[in-house]
């Protein structure tokens, strides 16, 4: 497999040093240290990616997959259309396939054509080709190549099935949960961001019902091994490797929040005496900021704007 | 010290190792200290002598113990900084290399949640950051004269009392196992970034057992306990709104300020300021 590796890989580095490799459970691995995590699935049939980081970090990224295994990548599973999520998916594809050819190993002379299927929501591909007059399209290279409208996209990959499971309205409304059945491992996205409080992008169709309803749905698919420890293992979108009992803790403390700035808005409060109420206290030295992408303040108000939308 | 004390010098690389007393064996809990708290429970509303901040008492207020209904929350553990002050039975084992005899771990099976600890002993490093945390987090120990020290980090979230007040899934835990012939106290110091504004020092004893006594049998199992209820939902008092919490310094004439704990009221110079301050019912 070595030549493979060499046509793969040839144009980019080979340190993988800031890129931490976590065995999750079965198949599954967790690969740390790009900004958002990346979901890997390494088996017989080849290599599956949910979300590719920003192109800077793609060649340790692919240094990394490529410690784990030789073989093709088949799939990119894209759970939100934010870059840290989607931001790679040009520079993989390039690198794994789009149409490239490959010669076969061990078989003098034959070449196969390798291609990489990105899977999304077709709500994802909508935000990556059309994201309206703010933003610029994202290159068509790096488009889902096949999407689903429906609830659920089924594959079966490395002997495992794979369910893909729409979120609607919920970080974005482009949002998918990846549940490997076999492996017993959930890719949450940033449904479940466990560093932070849930990013949630009203003008990308999300809102805080929706988050919490995918935080129940990752309950609803995790079943703990033993008194609520371990069985099912959930990877964030940002953060530790977690099980059913952390989403729990912070799908209480979502709803907490909810119900806090509800009884708020119905006692007629603004959204400036709602923030200054400070409905975050109690979990602001965790989850809380006072600058940098995603604020508080910024939390609060998306909250509030969602509660309070027109239906 | 009428224990037999094991006093066998083993050569580790040329270097003699002193004799520790041996943790091995059965030991029950002792409840004589803090007996309220642990046994029947704490009061609601009662934080005295925890070095808690704003953050913690809100979740404390908002805190319904009727959380604990909700299928997930049923068979949460007390964490392994909680879980030596419950009634237990604690069984402590060593594990040694069979070709070198050297000291791999030192293991506690603790009844209470079926409970199995390793505590390594071989000078591994911490997992990454990135690692699943567990109810018994990962500790490592080593041994300062006679007393067992151990290091724990990556233990879930839990609670710091059970009337709600909580310890987050930061916090770590140093621990001192210190035996006394029959008896071991068990010291334990708390340092929470979020919820503590200093360290919080606990201990509890124990007795040796002549005996391994009962243990729970099989894996914790929901029910459902609370029927109709709609889903997602979270029991919770809205601040402001919990009935209970001024109960607590009603009951003991305790200024309300005061029951509300904070790093000051650990300390004995506390006393000298309670004295001045008015009691509810106009007491001193
Ligand atoms: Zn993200």
């Amino acid at each position: 497999m070595k030549g493979l590796l060499v046509v793969l890989a040839a144009s980019f580095s080979l340190s993988a040093q800031d890129i931490e490799v976590l065995p999750v459970q079965g198949s599954v691995y967790m690969l740390a240290g790009a900004g958002a995590n990346v979901t890997l699935q390494v088996g017989r049939s080849g290599v599956l990616l949910v979300d590719t980081p920003a192109p800077a970090l793609s060649g340790k990224v692919i240094a990394a997959i490529r410690k784990l295994s030789e073989k093709p990548v088949r799939y990119i599973i894209n759970t939100a259309a934010d870059a840290d999520h989607v931001g790679g998916n040009e520079s993989l594809a390039k690198v794994f396939g789009s149409a490239t050819e490959v010669s076969v190993v061990n078989t003098p002379g034959a070449t196969a054509t390798q291609t990489v299927a990105i899977l999304a929501h077709q709500k994802l591909l909508d935000r990556m080709s059309a994201p309206g007059a703010s933003r610029p399209p994202w290159p068509t290279v790096a488009w889902p190549t096949d999407t689903f409208v429906g609830d659920e996209k089924e594959v079966y990959y490395n002997g495992e099935g794979i369910q893909i499971l729409h979120q609607p309205a919920a970080h974005t409304d482009g949002d998918s949960i990846v549940y490997f059945r076999r492996s017993d491992v959930v890719s949450a996205g940033d449904i479940f961001n466990a560093t932070s409080y849930p990013v949630i992008d009203l003008e990308r169709g999300g809102s805080l019902q929706g988050v919490i309803a995918g935080l129940n749905r990752i309950l609803d698919l995790a079943i703990p091994a033993h008194h609520e420890e371990g069985g099912t293992y959930v990877i964030p979108g940002h953060g530790r490797i977690c099980d059913e009992f952390d989403v729990l803790e912070y799908r209480d403390m979502v709803t907490i929040i909810r119900d806090r700035i509800q009884a708020l808005i119905k006692n007629g409060m603004t959204l400036e005496q709602v923030k200054a109420a400070r409905p975050t206290l109690d979990y602001d030295p965790q989850y809380g900021a006072a600058t940098g992408a995603w604020t508080t303040d910024m939390f609060v108000e998306a909250a509030y704007r969602s509660l309070t939308r027109k239906k | 010290m009428n224990f037999v004390r094991i006093a066998i010098a083993i050569a580790v690389g040329g270097m003699p190792v002193s004799a520790q007393p041996l943790l091995t064996g059965v030991w029950a809990s002792l409840q004589h200290e803090d007996q309220i708290e642990r046994g029947p429970g704490p009061e609601l509303g009662d934080y005295l002598g925890l070095p808690v901040n704003d953050a913690a008492r809100l979740r404390a207020e908002s805190w319904d113990p009727s959380r604990l209904t909700l299928q997930e929350h049923q068979c949460r553990v007390h964490i392994v900084s909680y879980i030596y002050r419950g009634p237990l039975n604690l069984r402590i084992w060593d594990e040694k290399d069979p070709e070198t005899q050297q000291l791999i771990a030192i293991h506690n099976y603790i009844s209470t949640y079926e409970q199995s600890r390793t505590i390594w002993m071989d000078g591994r490093p911490h997992p990454s950051p990135n690692a699943p945390h567990t109810f018994m987090g990962f500790s490592t120990g080593k041994w300062e004269g006679d007393m067992l020290t151990v290091n724990t980090t990556h233990i879930k979230m839990g609670w710091l009392r059970r009337n709600g007040l909580p310890e987050s899934d930061q916090a770590t835990l140093t621990e001192h196992f210190i035996r006394h012939g029959n008896y071991m106290t068990h010291v334990s110091l708390i340092a929470d970034p979020v919820y503590l504004t200093e360290p919080l020092i606990r201990t509890e004893d124990f007795v040796l057992a002549a005996q391994d006594a009962a243990n729970w049998l099989w894996p914790c199992e929901y029910v459902e306990e609370i029927l109709n209820r709609p889903k997602g939902q979270v029991p919770n008092f809205l601040p402001g709104k919990n009935p209970f919490l001024k109960e607590f310094p009603a009951r003991f004439g305790i200024p309300e300020e005061t029951a509300l704990g904070g790093a000051e009221t650990m300390y004995p110079e506390y006393q000298r300021k309670l004295k001045t301050m008015p009691r509810p019912g106009g007491k001193k």
